[in-house]
């Protein structure tokens, strides 16, 4: 069975392992069966974390020792910008941010030198990716997952949750799940990980979750309708939404009159992608359409 | 984070940003003596944080001292009601007053962050004095824009470019050259997420001068910028929202009778869409963060309550990390100490979510406890619109 970006052979290296967060998550992340193969925390390196995990100075060093290919990040918002680009410079192939409040013009630089890049960036602002039963990297809780056909792509967090386990109480299960995060620059977005799961044969259909603020989900529509071939079901959320308020992720604001959930909504639609108004039926909607 | 116009020019003119002869003043005596200092005619512009103060009346121009005593007391103290506060309109209580400034033309400017191409872009436009939101749906061919290099800012082409967009020649030219950098340099410098002139005054002898700025902060940026936190004018926000921020909690009042408490803000959101769906009105968006802890839960039950408008509340928490269970012990907890008088529906789903609804039925409180999210929200609405208990 694939999945797209991580799989069971997926080695991970934790950036800000020693913080509380960090040593926690790489608890769980270990629990599901991660290959966490060590951490770093600068000036703490050639410890070992109460895991029993190595501890690196740098991730490049880090990379050498362990053979990660991919990191995730916990490290406070205003050191996470340079944890991303570090992960960048020692050529990492997916990097997982988790950190929240990174000042936007951190990411503006983050996202200049990624475009140069070989590495893909999920996050930041997000509880990260995982292919139930081979890899978790990121915070969400393992156990509502459940390995299936469904890919499952959001910019929220206990959001993507509710439809992960609206799809596992269908039966049909996940291969990926990825939130993509709630910032108004983010690594990767829906355009880019949509390609990942038109080519992945264990995915049949994919799950979008959107909600207001910026042209993501536009973009999305017109890839879609262009070249997805697999079933998608959306959910948008913000319709009640008051414009020019930030709904508490940093990039989820209705700005001069753009970026409604209705827009989005009805631009979905129009690329034949099924809607549903109720969040509560993201998984009963993905079963009627896929049948 | 938002500030007052003289806030803002303030900055400007640290940057060299060319801003009228201004002083702020919190009193009518203040504004009086200002108006004295200044000369007539002068401006007496109301400082909210809202846009529309012009058409909304909020800014006037005075040619003597009784004429400006009237206008001070008309506006200090007083709601102003612009289309962006909404009917009930914000109270003045501080007012710019400024040298009057003879007008050529207006032009237009703004930077803001171009979420798609992740870069910053700078827009200009002949359209002054208008909102850009409408120059931008009407007549899109009347705003120029660059787009700046990361790390390396607009470059020279790209300011001889705007200028040209806005018609300035010759002296003009160059003192929109300069305007324009500097007017950047304050986007860059200040981490803003909005820099904003509009309108931009060319005036009768020549020169350009910003004749009405707003600058808004990236708040993930104000630990770079710790003198900032002194700019911010609590008087600006609703009393309950402030309230909540002092207990780090995200809440945004509206205008419905079903209060909800949701973890996460996309689901918070959700939650909102489901209520109104249902044919209900969500009252708030409340997100209590991850660790959704009998504190948090009892501080959240403060905000809800404050609106008398609340009808019912609904609690909707999907458990992941954070255990249902140690929820559900937090929720019974802050009802304890916090009596509610109102139906209070509850839907937890995720870790250990069977074990929370026992604990929730099971407690001598009176919860309406819902097994899925659909029904949860059927139930608050419900309730809420009903009255009944």
């Amino acid at each position: 069975m694939m999945s797209i970006l991580v799989d069971e052979n997926t080695r991970v290296i934790v950036q800000g392992i020693t913080g509380q967060e960090g040593a926690f998550h790489t608890a769980r992340m270990l629990e599901y069966g991660t290959q966490v193969v060590g951490g770093v925390t600068p000036g703490k390196g050639g410890r070992q974390t109460e895991h029993g995990l190595p501890i690196f100075n740098f991730v490049r060093e880090a990379v050498e020792e362990t053979g990660a290919s991919t990191s995730v990040i916990f490290v406070p918002p205003r050191f996470a910008a340079d944890a991303i680009l570090e992960s960048i410079e020692a050529e990492l192939q997916l990097i997982v941010c988790i950190s929240e409040g990174i000042p936007t013009q951190d990411m503006i630089k983050v996202k200049y030198v990624l475009e140069k890049s070989h590495s893909q960036l999920i996050g930041p602002n997000c509880p990260g990716i995982i292919a139930p039963g081979k890899s978790k990297i990121g915070i969400m809780p393992g156990f509502i997952h459940e390995m299936g056909s469904v890919g499952i792509i959001s910019r929220s967090g206990t959001l993507t949750y509710e439809a992960v386990h609206q799809v596992t109480q269908t039966g049909l299960g996940q291969s990926t799940c990825i939130g993509i995060g709630g910032d108004p620059i983010v690594g990767s977005t829906f355009t880019d990980l949509l390609p990942l799961f038109q080519e992945d044969d264990q995915t049949e259909a994919v799950v979008l979750i959107g909600e207001i603020g910026g042209t993501a989900e536009e973009e999305a529509a017109d890839y879609i309708r262009k070249h997805f071939t697999k079933p998608v079901v959306a959910f948008i959320a913000g319709i009640t939404a008051p414009p020019g308020r930030r709904m508490g992720h940093a990039g989820a604001i209705i700005a001069g009159g753009q970026g409604t959930a209705r827009g989005k909504m009805e631009t979905l639609e129009k690329a034949g992608i099924r809607v549903t108004s109720n969040p509560a039926e993201i998984g009963q909607t993905l079963a009627a359409v896929i049948g | 984070m938002k500030i007052h116009e003289y806030q803002a020019k303030d900055i400007l003119n640290r940057f060299h940003v060319p801003v009228p002869r201004g002083i702020p003043a919190f009193s009518s005596e203040e504004a009086l003596n200002a108006a004295g200092l200044l000369g007539y005619p002068c401006a007496i512009k109301a400082q909210i944080h809202a846009g529309g103060r012009g058409k909304g009346g909020g800014v006037k121009i005075v040619r003597s001292e009784s004429e400006a005593r009237q206008i001070i007391e008309n506006m200090l103290g007083k709601p102003l009601i612009t289309k962006q506060t909404g009917p009930e309109g914000k109270i003045v209580n501080r007012l710019l007053i400024e040298e009057a400034i003879e007008i050529e033309r207006e032009l237009y400017v703004g930077v803001v962050i171009d979420r798609n191409r992740a870069r910053p872009v700078m827009m200009v436009s002949t359209e002054g004095g208008m909102e850009i939101e409408a120059v931008a749906a009407e007549t899109p061919e009347k705003i120029a824009r660059e787009y700046a290099l990361p790390g390396f800012g607009l470059q020279a082409y790209q300011y001889h470019h705007l200028v040209s967009a806005l018609g300035l020649e010759d002296e003009q030219a160059k003192k929109g050259m300069a305007f324009l950098q500097s007017l950047y340099n304050v986007f860059r410098r200040s981490d803003a997420s909005l820099v904003e002139v509009n309108p931009l005054i060319v005036t009768r002898s020549g020169k350009l001068v910003a004749l009405d700025a707003k600058l808004n902060f990236d708040d993930n940026a104000l630990f770079r910028h710790p003198d900032f936190l002194e700019l911010r004018d609590t008087g600006e926000e609703d009393p309950a929202e402030l309230e909540a921020s002092e207990y780090h909690l995200n809440y945004i009042r509206l205008n419905g009778n079903v209060g909800c408490m949701v973890n996460g803000a996309g689901l918070a959101m959700a939650t909102m869409d489901i209520i109104k769906l249902h044919g209900g009105e969500p009252a708030n968006f409340l997100d209590v963060g991850g660790i959704a802890s009998p504190e948090t839960v009892a501080n959240g039950f403060k905000i809800l309550l404050s609106d008398q408008n609340v009808k019912a509340v609904l609690i909707n928490i999907f458990g992941g990390i954070v255990r249902c269970d140690r929820v559900a012990r937090g929720i019974v907890e802050a009802l304890k100490s916090l009596p509610v008088s109102i139906p209070v529906v509850v839907r937890l789903e995720g870790t250990n979510a069977e074990k929370a609804r026992r604990l929730l039925m099971e407690s001598a409180l009176n919860f309406i406890v819902a097994d899925s999210f659909d029904r949860a929200a059927k139930l608050v609405v419900g309730a809420a619109n009903s009255g009944v208990q």
